[in-house]
């Protein structure tokens, strides 16, 4: 079974998600902030992960930084999730190492083509 | 404080006869009378524009004849629009395949989209054959596109697309690559959709665009015609295909057991093409 992890600081996003991802066949953990997404990709790398840009802590660009520099054993393939929608931060998603974007808000068909367009779904 | 709950559109069965009569006469697309709730669900904006209630009162403006752009809102509104960009993705990797068997230094391969609804399909063979064109020089194939629906193709020429249908099947690379904002709303780069040449076009009873095709995509639209319309479109669309040319249909859609004008084509898996040219193709290869 693949696993997503999902890194929100809001319940209701990664409750939303949650259930998409399930129905998608996914195994899913949550984290609440980078620093506890960071923590959770040190004990198990999961397959993807369904990023926040604006979150308490740290950031989601902060994270995907933090995670394209760490010593992982695999690359999980990132695609944020965020209401940031302009151009600007589209492009420094991918630059800092983002595999696709979601702009919110999203359903599960906007979920599903993109986690296919990862090779996820 | 009382809370008034909407009322449900009302229709009569002679209203749904009207209206689906009036879809097939315009189109050839069904309604099958499971889906018949589509009626309601497409017809409620244009009910809302005439300050109408029913589908009843809808169909009484329709029958009275008094505002002849009536029935065009509403074929407009019933016709089936679904699509996204890169739908079925794997199937533009075997167009590539299959343009560059047929190119040729003496013509240009012409690809004609029969159904392009709101433009999402032409707008991803655009980007596919512009990328390929600015990586290896690869020659520009001609892109044709057709739908039945003013509406659907004055919207495929705009290029403009909401948030939500911009994500389906857009790879963000291409979205960003294509497409500028303007508001909440994507717009395709003028370059793009020049690369396109849209035309309305009935697919049951109008001829086909001049000139014959390498590639003929008329994907999830034949599934909405009934067995003795698909019967007439299968030989129109033979006679628009160049010798050696695929037709590609929708992934639930097929040939078989619906015409002899095609077989299925050994040398690409899922496409369609004229009986007997299997030798032909695979020496074009």
């Amino acid at each position: 079974m693949k696993t997503c992890l999902v890194v929100d600081d809001s319940k209701v996003i990664r409750k939303v998600a949650r259930h998409i991802l399930e129905t998608l066949d996914f195994t899913v953990t949550e984290a609440c902030d980078g620093r506890e997404a960071l923590a959770s990709c040190m004990a198990s790398i999961p397959d993807v992960i369904l990023l926040d840009w604006n979150m308490p802590v740290m950031s989601g660009m902060d994270f995907l930084r933090a995670l394209r520099e760490a010593d992982v054993p695999r690359r999980p393939k990132v695609v944020f999730c965020t209401t940031e929608n302009g151009m600007a931060y589209i492009r420094a998603a991918i630059e800092a190492g983002a595999d696709e974007y979601v702009m919110k808000p999203f359903d599960r068909d906007t979920l599903e083509s993109k986690l296919q367009i990862v090779g996820m779904a | 404080m009382t809370l008034v709950k909407p009322l449900p559109v009302v229709a009569s069965q002679t209203a749904i006869a009207v209206l689906t009569a009036l879809l097939e006469a315009r189109t050839g697309q069904q309604i099958a009378a499971y889906r018949a709730w589509r009626l309601d669900t497409a017809l409620k904006p244009l009910l809302r524009d005439r300050n109408l209630d029913t589908l009843d009162q809808l169909v009484t403006q329709l029958l009275e004849g008094s505002d002849r752009s009536i029935g065009d809102r509403i074929v407009d509104a019933l016709v089936n629009q679904e699509t996204s960009f890169f739908r079925d993705a794997q199937v533009f990797d075997l167009l590539v395949e299959a343009v560059a068997a047929v190119q040729s230094a003496s013509r240009r391969v012409r690809i004609w989209c029969a159904g392009c609804s709101t433009g999402q399909e032409p707008l991803s063979l655009a980007m596919v054959f512009a990328e390929r064109h600015e990586t290896s020089g690869a020659p520009m194939p001609e892109i044709v596109a057709t739908d039945v629906s003013e509406a659907a193709l004055a919207r495929a020429r705009g290029g403009r697309f909401s948030q939500f249908e911009i994500q389906r099947g857009l790879p963000v690379r291409r979205m960003i690559r294509w497409f500028d904002t303007t508001g909440s709303d994507w717009v395709a780069k003028p370059e793009l959709v020049k690369l396109i040449t849209f035309r309305r076009m009935n697919l049951v009873s109008d001829q086909p665009p001049p000139g014959r095709f390498d590639i003929i995509l008329c994907r999830n639209v034949l599934l909405y015609l009934s067995t003795e319309t698909k019967t007439g479109v299968f030989p129109k669309l033979a006679n628009a295909l160049n010798p050696g040319g695929k037709l590609v249909l929708g992934a639930g859609e097929t040939v078989i057991g619906q015409t002899s004008a095609f077989e299925p084509s050994r040398g690409f898996r899922g496409f369609y093409q004229m009986p007997g040219e299997d030798g032909r193709s695979r020496s074009a290869r």
